[in-house]
């Protein structure tokens, strides 16, 4: 049970009441099928991904680092998926309270952001994330970071990129979601597994792809990305309750790590 | 015809501009309302998502909203309302739209829901006005 203590300091205490025995309501299907998907809610953010891992044991966050990423990407879809890796690396920084790291991190964000002309109200944003890198402040950092990323995504849609929005967003889960797979590859634990189950979230980004524009959606890179959702759909489709095997985890993160490639590379985007 | 045709189309647009304005004022208490409530469970850790959901809500319906959660994690969904609305609820399904057991707030038109998933994946988030009149609403969610 969810422990608040102290809320009775700001008089919730004793308003607090546990709906025990209230399992009783069941929404129909068709119901459910009209449920809102909106990209600020429905999507998490890599933080509550690594903030789920982390409960079972501690993670050698540090052990996920990548090799600097290239500013020169040119194609706009390439950029986008990449700041959402970025941003994910920037996540996993805080994780390993990291400060030097978040900096570098911070800087690049910035400047991968203004290859795409976002990045005017950025740069206070970049600012800050190196004043509270200096001073430790993580739990702040962290809201920096997601702050940061809906900063991009907004401005993206004030210049009417919106069809990139979602693409920052898949950038962010395909990083977030290879350095967990390797994170419980490494010291599996059948808790931390359990986080991999994912297979409405494809589903979601899948739908959200095929929402935008058929030019972008048609560009080599996009149009690779979005295929190998679909066999990686099926990996993530775990039995409720079942928590994957070390080999189910496995070719999760063989198959990520094939997106993360060609996310990167720069010769698959036109 | 064509000057006509101009002054109704800027008078429509000016009506759909304050409508939109008028309509964000609103979201905006309503987001306000949210986040003070969600505000107080930072006491405990929980970090509030920058992200929020308004929408407008009539009585004895419900706005419900798709969620992806974690296995491990903690989770309040915080929702508050404008005045109108006088008691509003908040209930979280699971992704065969069974209700699941939640802590509750529930302080006329602020309302929340907490509870810690054991299985990752897709969830529901329901919010109800149960009494007052239709009205703007927002919600947002913390974890830890």
């Amino acid at each position: 049970m969810i422990r608040l203590k102290r809320l009775g300091a700001i008089g919730l205490m004793g308003a607090i009441f546990a709906a025990a025995g209230a399992e009783t309501g069941r929404l129909p299907a068709d119901q459910l099928a009209k449920a809102v998907r909106s990209d600020s809610i429905s999507i998490p953010t890599p933080g509550e991904l690594f903030a789920a891992l982390e409960k079972p044991g501690k993670t050698n966050w540090s052990g996920q680092y990548r090799g600097p990423m290239s500013m020169t990407y040119r194609n706009r879809a390439q950029i986008a998926l990449n700041l959402g890796g970025l941003i994910a690396d920037g996540f996993i920084a805080v994780e390993a309270k990291d400060s030097q790291q978040v900096k570098n991190i911070g800087s690049d964000i910035i400047k991968l952001s203004k290859a795409l002309g976002v990045s005017e109200n950025l740069l206070s944003r970049g600012n800050s994330i190196n004043e509270f890198a200096e001073n430790d402040e993580w739990d702040t950092l962290q809201e920096e970071l997601e702050a940061t990323q809906n900063e991009v995504k907004s401005s993206m849609q004030s210049h009417s990129d919106q069809d990139l929005v979602i693409l920052v967003s898949l950038g962010g889960w395909v990083r977030g979601t290879q350095v967990v797979s390797a994170a419980i590859m490494q010291n599996y634990d059948e808790r931390s597994a359990k986080v991999l189950r994912q297979p409405a979230l494809v589903s979601l980004i899948q739908a959200k792809i095929g929402e935008i524009s058929p030019e972008l959606r048609g560009e080599p890179l996009v149009k690779n990305v979005s295929e190998q959702l679909t066999g990686i759909e099926k990996l993530v489709s775990f039995p409720i309750g079942k928590a994957p095997s070390v080999d189910e985890v496995r070719k999760v993160n063989e198959a990520i790590g094939k997106v993360m490639e060609e996310i990167e590379n720069k010769a698959i985007a036109k | 015809m064509k000057r006509r045709l101009s002054i109704f189309l800027a008078v429509f647009v000016l009506a759909a501009n304050i409508c939109v304005r008028a309509q964000t004022n609103t979201e905006v208490e309503a987001r306000k309302a949210a986040l003070d409530l969600a505000g107080a469970f930072t006491n405990e850790g929980f970090k509030i998502r920058d992200g929020h959901w308004c929408g407008t809500i009539k009585p004895h319906d419900h706005a419900l909203i798709t969620v992806n959660l974690y296995a491990g994690n903690q989770y309040w969904f915080s929702a508050g309302a404008t005045e109108q609305a006088k008691k509003i609820a908040v209930s979280v399904y699971d992704e065969s739209g069974k209700q699941v057991t939640t802590e509750g707030y529930n302080a006329g038109e602020k309302a929340a829901a907490g509870f810690s998933p054991t299985n990752s994946g897709q969830y529901f988030v329901s919010i109800n006005l149960v009494e007052g009149q239709e009205g703007s609403f927002c919600l947002v969610y913390s974890y830890k």
